[in-house]
């Protein structure tokens, strides 16, 4: 039993270090922008499908993922340049209507180029079998690494913004773009790129996911519910929320619907309970939601200034 | 808007039109457009509901499709019941339709009583993360068909008829979606639309002034949220079919995309829309199975040239 419990846990906070990556993006998009990014789901799905393509090619996981992490920032990059940068002072319906409209042509964009069969990625096969992390406990070494790899980039994330001078120009475009920009900030490039660093954290995502899940047209849309879950109930433009945040939803979902089914016949009647429990551990995290958005309607680390 | 503009005529006269279209194709021998005619005005009257949280008052919803699950699974609920029973009361679209509408006011008045204490972004998230609590409820829910839906086991009836059959559906929609546009016209004109209207503009001062707000756009949203009921129940029939996939956010967002471009915080700006997105599609869907790859740039082409939706272009070439 401790075993599944602690197994569970892990899986939870891998999906919450997955969720972070693809929140990280859009809070920072958001908190600094003011730009509501529906299309960042599309940018995980295209990372996934590069990576599906790229890791075959160049025969080596890494150098895949890299390239694959490169090319989805290029497109975040091209975005931004094309298009977000003129919304930037709109409505934010005006701002969803849009990128709603990449989405429909990001979805049918990768069943022409990739069919619609849908890709899979392979664990790499150093990473393949069981390690077990504390004596007596197995857990598949892939899944183990996608947690390092996403705590490492959180861990990246964190020092770039509040350690370096770019952080420095992020942090100063957020709290206030003209004065930033007066001060010699080209804050122009400096959007360009944060949208670029948060497709590559989409991107990175996209992929770490592909060999767990499947690569599929319309897999963003899934998964970007739960990272717009994150990044409200962690207060939009909030890093440090996000992650707190990504790693809540992550452990609630995946504990919920682990024990949730259990708990729930213990306390009520079989029939009850069966009837009860699906329902409930698939909307358990959007209840939290609302609880949470009902006792502090900002988020729990509301960030100043939104 | 007065019935005297531009945009007002064009409506008046498409509406006509609209009136008049079963004859010609059932002359033309072309029952289908019926059928996609009768689904363009269904998404209108639910666009129409919308429009007014998200068009006049400032509750830009994403969870709105949520509205039309609840409204089709209670036609599909009471149709399986009526099936049992072979027949009987429950079976008769005067009872189904109005409890259809009932459940989903119930469901906005509760889902909008916390909502409603957002603003911004965060009312645009959490109405999504409602509108996917349904959807996932309904996956959930696997008696009745879980994740694939189900088929209706019977239409609801309407005297010796059921809306099974084309024209009868059609001139029931029909029906409905001019009751609609004239409610909305009567309601934004009247102290309670006012209301709505002016907490869009600056609700401080409407709250300085005495006037509770949050009980007026609960209101609003629990209309607008059984209307949108009422489309769903209405969509069930026309589609002989209920699935989790109506309440998924994806066909909020279509929904955004009908009141958006048609004009929002226009009276018939949700009906240009229905036809806008239902036609498009249509014509896309004819040069190519990718048709999508056209319609999202064009989304994004109107919005970057957004001069306030169809309903703004009529404007702009009558200030020329």
């Amino acid at each position: 039993m401790m075993t599944l419990v602690f197994e569970q846990a892990l899986n939870g906070v891998q999906l919450g270090v997955l969720l972070f990556l693809l929140a990280a993006g859009l809070t920072l998009v958001f908190g600094i922008m003011n730009f509501v990014n529906l299309a960042h789901g599309s940018l995980y799905m295209v990372g996934a499908y590069f990576a599906a393509t790229f890791i075959p090619w160049s025969g080596s996981f890494i150098v895949g993922a890299l390239l694959a992490l490169a090319a989805t920032a290029a497109v975040g990059m091209a975005l931004e340049v094309l298009i977000f940068r003129r919304l930037y002072h709109r409505d934010h319906m005006d701002q969803v209507l849009a990128t709603f409209g990449l989405i429909l042509f990001f979805n049918e964009l990768v069943l022409m180029v990739w069919g619609p069969a849908g890709l899979s990625i392979a664990v790499p096969s150093w990473l393949v079998g069981q390690v077990n992390i504390i004596p007596g406990v197995p857990y598949p070494a892939y899944r183990l690494a996608v947690l390092v790899t996403g705590l490492a980039a959180a861990a990246f994330l964190y020092v770039l913004v509040s350690r370096t001078r770019t952080g420095m120009r992020i942090r100063a475009g957020a709290s206030d773009q003209q004065m930033a920009q007066a001060l010699g900030v080209d804050i122009k490039l400096l959007f360009t790129g944060i949208v670029g660093l948060g497709a590559a954290l989409a991107a990175l995502a996209g992929l770490l996911a592909a060999p767990l899940r499947s690569v599929y047209a319309g897999m963003g849309e899934d998964i970007l519910v739960l990272a717009f879950v994150v990044v409200v109930i962690g207060g939009i433009g909030s890093i440090r929320g996000a992650f707190v945040a990504a790693l809540g939803v992550g452990l609630i979902d995946t504990v919920g619907r682990a024990f949730l089914p259990r708990v729930l016949d213990a306390l009520l009647s079989d029939q009850i309970a069966d009837a009860v429990a699906p329902a409930l551990s698939t909307t358990l995290i959007y209840l939290t939601m609302v609880v949470v958005l009902a006792i502090r309607p900002r988020g729990l680390f509301p960030a100043p200034g939104q | 808007m007065t019935p005297t503009t531009p945009a007002s005529r064009w409506a008046i006269a498409l509406l006509i039109a609209l009136a008049a279209a079963p004859v010609f194709s059932a002359l033309a021998g072309q029952t289908f457009y019926v059928f996609l005619l009768s689904k363009m005005m269904i998404l209108a009257l639910a666009g129409v509901s919308l429009n007014w949280i998200l068009g006049y008052g400032n509750m830009p919803s994403f969870g709105h499709a949520g509205f039309l699950g609840i409204g089709a699974y209670s036609v599909a609920i009471m149709s399986m019941r009526a099936a049992e029973a072979q027949g009987g009361w429950l079976a008769t679209a005067f009872v189904q339709l109005p409890i259809a509408t009932l459940a989903a006011a119930i469901a906005a008045i509760i889902i909008g009583a916390v909502s409603l204490r957002t603003r911004g972004v965060y009312f645009i998230m959490i109405t999504l993360a409602f509108g996917q609590m349904l959807f996932s409820l309904g996956v959930a829910l696997e008696p009745l068909g879980g994740d694939d839906g189900m088929t209706l086991p019977m239409y609801s009836t309407l005297g010796p008829a059921d809306l099974s059959s084309g024209p009868v559906l059609y001139y029931v929609v029909l029906g409905l979606l001019v009751l609609a546009l004239a409610g909305s016209h009567r309601l934004m004109q009247s102290p309670f639309g006012a209301v709505i209207r002016g907490a869009k503009s600056n609700e401080t001062r409407l709250e300085a002034l005495g006037v509770p707000t949050y009980r007026y756009r609960l209101a609003a949203f629990a209309l607008a949220g059984a209307v949108c009921g009422l489309a769903g129940a209405l969509l069930a029939n026309q589609g002989g079919y209920v699935s989790p996939a109506l309440a998924a956010w994806t066909h909020s967002a279509e929904l955004v995309v009908i009141v958006l471009l048609g004009g929002a915080g226009t009276l018939f700006g949700p009906l240009f829309g229905a036809l806008a997105v239902v036609g498009l599609e249509e014509i896309l869907s004819q040069l190519t199975e990718h048709w999508r790859i056209i319609f999202g740039p064009i989304l994004i082409l109107v919005v970057l040239a957004n001069r306030g939706g169809i309903s703004g272009l009529f404007r702009a070439r009558t200030n020329v």
